[in-house]
């Protein structure tokens, strides 16, 4: 019996085919994957089912009765609730008021702190109605629009990439929720990227490519390897790690200490770390815990104090990022839109931002214009850019092929030391996988390298050395080799402060 | 219901023809304006925008119109391409006016070539001044300098008529504010012959030449505009926004200053609270037809000029009054950000789901 049939459900967008004749069923209690690279009609399938984007053709029943929801009002009138990746919350107002709101005008707020607590205790979703959403962690904001969906009652709730922004604990915690609502009868649709989770999540996995439906099955039974190769339609291979590690250090922090940049950003206290040639250190934690203040002051847009960053034994803390480029340094932030690139320029202009000291792109103050043409054709071409030109702007391109130019334009300037902030965030996995060889071939070159990533198992798939930021403190460095997940998990989770036995 | 919505990728020919089609618009809604003051609005379009072409005089006398218009503007392009507003050009360039006749006054009956270098060097250094005010406060204490430039442009008006109604008021004047004339080695030199195109005019265009290089291969133009387009980006490059804002301040200032030197050294002659008319603002209009092209500038200060001469000849031909000039004027500034709107937007008509 099926809670929810789809059947040939077709969305077309001008220029391409977003869905095309997916058919799927949900079943009372089951956990459903949703698998896809980006730009495979996940997102655009889920619309649909939310009312948000109406289907050019197919059909969908609802308990056996045809539905058609002409918008998400619609659809959690018909019992269908979603959690979005990207909260939509007052940081200013409390969990109660955020609730309220999303529950419409009709909502008393008499009685609403109440049921918040009774159904956040049923559901081991600790949440204190009376906090500010502002001084709340990513996971405790996630648990704020998980409650607001339970207090409507669902039978399908629909999760978009939950646990991008959750430590393993945190997971864990969701996981518990999620089994407990399943054995409850409420059918959970579950997109993600995380493969490893589905396994241990999902009953069954859909699996999309270009639109259409390539594949369902029991992921219990499937490795992730061909999980990924069911997405990505080819087999993948599998980056070599970093061979070895030479002995010259090359970036060294010494206490590096900044203050909070603004409002909601993080302090860096005390971080100290070694990096040598040939390593790559993968850096772990979840976004908020001080990942952006760090390759900020890296790449030189904050300025350290004397002596706190050293490359290669010079004194780099009062550099801005051009001298540090210079001397070897080269960073790429997280933010690919508006801060790694400017939007709205080519991405010959886009060559030019960081690539103008190493690579010569102007002598006494006039631009080379076909210099960085030439440096913005051999990123494309190095990379496997897919763009329709270096004229066009950086806006035209696909998240993962702008991420690919941006890692790019840094690798090909043979930096001494590399920093990245999330390489492959929001990026498909044939992408993800390019940047990651690409990242290790330049370690192998003898450059150190420091990735700042969420993504725990990239991390653990390339990286030589592990450490964990949180709260803007960074814990002692530890090899990857033989580090189990338990024990990453009390490192994010701040209990590994004992950097002694782990230096013993 | 309306509803603006962007699209997805503005179409660059759109983007060209956006001032084309904000003159028309302009003169489609000008018309209805003098329509509705009694006066036949093809005869007003035809004396504002066709007979000043026609006639000798009044073609140079764009000229001379045009210059400070277009110097101005070019020193506020780099700027507003920056994202930094300097909307008090009028008080820097009456400060520049006012520095270059100061200097005149002081050197008055001293023949000498040095003279004008002296006055230009006077007149920059002033408006620079007047508009590191606005920049200082900006960096130091994050004070807007859109409302700390235009406000100095009231201080600088009034300081402007204390001058010359004191210590710069010329002693046989009758006690008119109103400084004496200047000498002739303070007096630009003409290099059209029976008209009043001055030294300026030509300075201008090499300023052109100059601004167009600056924005098309220099660091500095690049510099501008991506802070302007993308203010992490910049700091990611290395980019130093406070430096930025100062530098871009400092540089319209001192062509503002340049302006107004020439403009006191020019056509005026001497130092006269009328000698302000609101070229600093209007500058700004003609930086945004322009489209923040130096090349673009020249020939929206061409459109602009011919809206001073043509309106000027239009207030005693037809009788349009001197307000009615200044809400045209005002017009093309609204027309502009009606359409450049409707190129990064459309409208659309919704009916409310639900």
């Amino acid at each position: 019996m099926s809670l929810l049939t789809i059947e040939g459900l077709t969305k077309d967008y001008p220029g391409v085919r977003a869905n095309d004749g997916v058919s799927l069923s949900i079943a009372p209690g089951e956990i459903h994957a949703l698998l896809g690279e980006n730009g495979a009609g996940k997102s655009t399938l889920v619309k649909m089912i939310y009312g948000l984007v109406r289907p050019d053709a197919g059909r969908m029943t609802l308990d056996g009765r045809p539905y058609a929801p002409a918008g998400p009002a619609a659809a959690r009138a018909a019992g269908i609730a979603m959690v979005f990746q990207h909260f939509s919350l007052f940081e200013a107002l409390s969990v109660a008021e955020n609730i309220a709101l999303g529950l419409g005008p009709a909502t008393p707020m008499r009685g609403l702190a109440r049921r918040i607590a009774e159904v956040s205790a049923a559901y081991g979703l600790p949440l204190d109605p009376d906090r500010a959403v502002g001084t709340l962690s990513a996971g405790e904001r996630q648990r704020v629009e998980i409650v607001r969906c339970l207090l409507q009652g669902p039978r399908l709730l629909i999760m978009d990439e939950p646990t991008s922004v959750l430590t393993p604990g945190e997971v864990e915690t969701l996981f518990a929720t999620l089994r407990r609502l399943a054995a409850e009868g409420v059918a959970v649709l579950y997109i993600s990227h995380k493969l490893e989770e589905i396994r241990a999540l999902c009953d069954r996995a859909t699996i999309l490519r270009g639109g259409r439906v390539v594949a369902t099955c029991d992921p219990r039974t499937q490795t992730a390897r061909s999980l990924a190769e069911m997405m990505v339609g080819a087999v993948l291979a599998p980056p070599a790690r970093a061979g070895r590690a030479g002995t010259r250090t090359l970036l060294e922090l010494r206490g590096l200490t900044l203050p909070a940049p603004g409002r909601f950003g993080t302090p860096l206290s005390d971080i100290s770390l070694t990096l040598r040639e040939g390593e790559i250190l993968g850096i772990g934690g979840v976004a908020g815990n001080g990942q952006e203040e760090l390759l900020a002051a890296l790449s030189g847009e904050r300025r350290a104090g004397p002596g706190q960053i050293l490359l290669a034994g010079t004194d780099i803390g009062p550099l801005g990022p051009e001298a540090r480029r210079g001397l070897g340094l080269c960073t790429a932030p997280e933010e690919r839109l508006g801060h790694a690139a400017a939007p709205d320029m080519t991405l010959v202009e886009n060559a030019l931002i960081s690539g103008l000291v190493r690579m010569r792109l102007a002598r006494a103050g006039i631009i080379r214009w076909g210099a960085a043409a030439e440096f913005a054709r051999a990123i494309v071409a190095a990379f496997d850019v897919r763009c329709a030109g270096v004229d066009h702007a950086a806006r035209s391109l696909s998240g993962g092929n702008l991420q690919k130019f941006v890692i790019g334009r840094e690798i090909l300037q043979r930096p001494a030391v590399l920093a990245v902030n999330q390489p492959s965030w929001g990026v498909d996995a044939a992408a993800a996988a390019a940047i990651r060889r690409a990242l290790v071939d330049l370690a192998a070159s003898g450059t150190g390298v420091l990735v700042i990533s969420q993504d725990l198992d990239e991390l653990m798939e390339i990286s030589t050395g592990f450490a964990a930021l949180v709260g803007g403190r960074l814990s002692a460095v530890r090899s990857t080799a033989g580090l189990t997940v338990d024990e990453i998990g009390l490192m994010l989770g701040g209990a590994a402060e004992g950097g002694d036995d782990a230096a013993a | 219901m309306l509803r603006l919505e962007p699209r997805p990728e503005p179409s660059r020919a759109m983007q060209a023809l956006t001032p084309l089609a904000a003159v028309l618009l302009t003169l489609l809604l000008g018309g209805l304006l003098f329509a509705a003051l009694g006066k036949d609005p093809v005869a007003a379009m035809r004396v504002i925008f066709v007979d000043p072409l026609l006639d000798g005089y009044s073609r140079t006398e764009l000229l001379v119109k045009g210059t400070p218009l277009v110097l101005i503007a070019l020193g506020l392009s780099f700027g507003f391409r920056a994202g930094v507003w300097n909307i008090g050009a009028e008080g820097q360039f009456i400060m520049g006016a006012l520095a270059a006749g100061a200097v005149a006054l002081a050197f008055h009956d001293v023949p000498g070539l040095w003279l004008l270098p002296l006055m230009a060097l006077a007149g920059i250094l002033a408006g620079l001044g007047w508009a590191l005010i606005p920049a200082i406060l900006k960096t130091r204490f994050n004070a807007s300098e859109i409302l700390v430039s235009l406000m100095l442009v009231y201080v600088a008006e009034q300081f402007l008529i204390a001058m010359v109604s004191g210590p710069l008021r010329d002693p046989q004047g009758f006690n008119f504010p109103l400084s004496r004339n200047f000498h002739d080695s303070a007096l630009l030199p003409l290099v059209l012959e029976g008209s009043r195109v001055h030294l300026g005019v030509p300075v201008t265009l090499i300023a052109v030449a100059l601004a167009a290089f600056v924005s098309r291969r220099h660091l500095f133009g690049f510099r501008s505009r991506l802070l302007g387009e993308a203010p992490r980006a910049a700091a990611f490059a290395g980019v130093e926004a406070g430096r930025m804002t100062v530098i871009c301040l400092a540089l319209s200032g001192a062509a503002a200053g340049l302006a107004g030197m020439f403009e006191a050294a020019g056509p005026a002659g001497q130092l006269a609270p009328s000698l302000p008319v609101g070229y600093g603002f209007t500058a700004i209009i003609v930086a945004f037809l322009g489209r923040l092209d130096p090349l673009g500038i020249l020939l929206a200060g061409a459109v602009m000029a011919l809206t001073y001469v043509g309106g000027e000849q239009a207030q005693y031909v037809l009788g349009i009054p001197a307000a009615a000039n200044e809400t045209f004027r005002g017009m093309l500034l609204f027309a502009l950000l009606a359409v450049n709107l409707l190129v990064h937007y459309r409208l659309r008509l919704v009916r409310r789901a639900r």
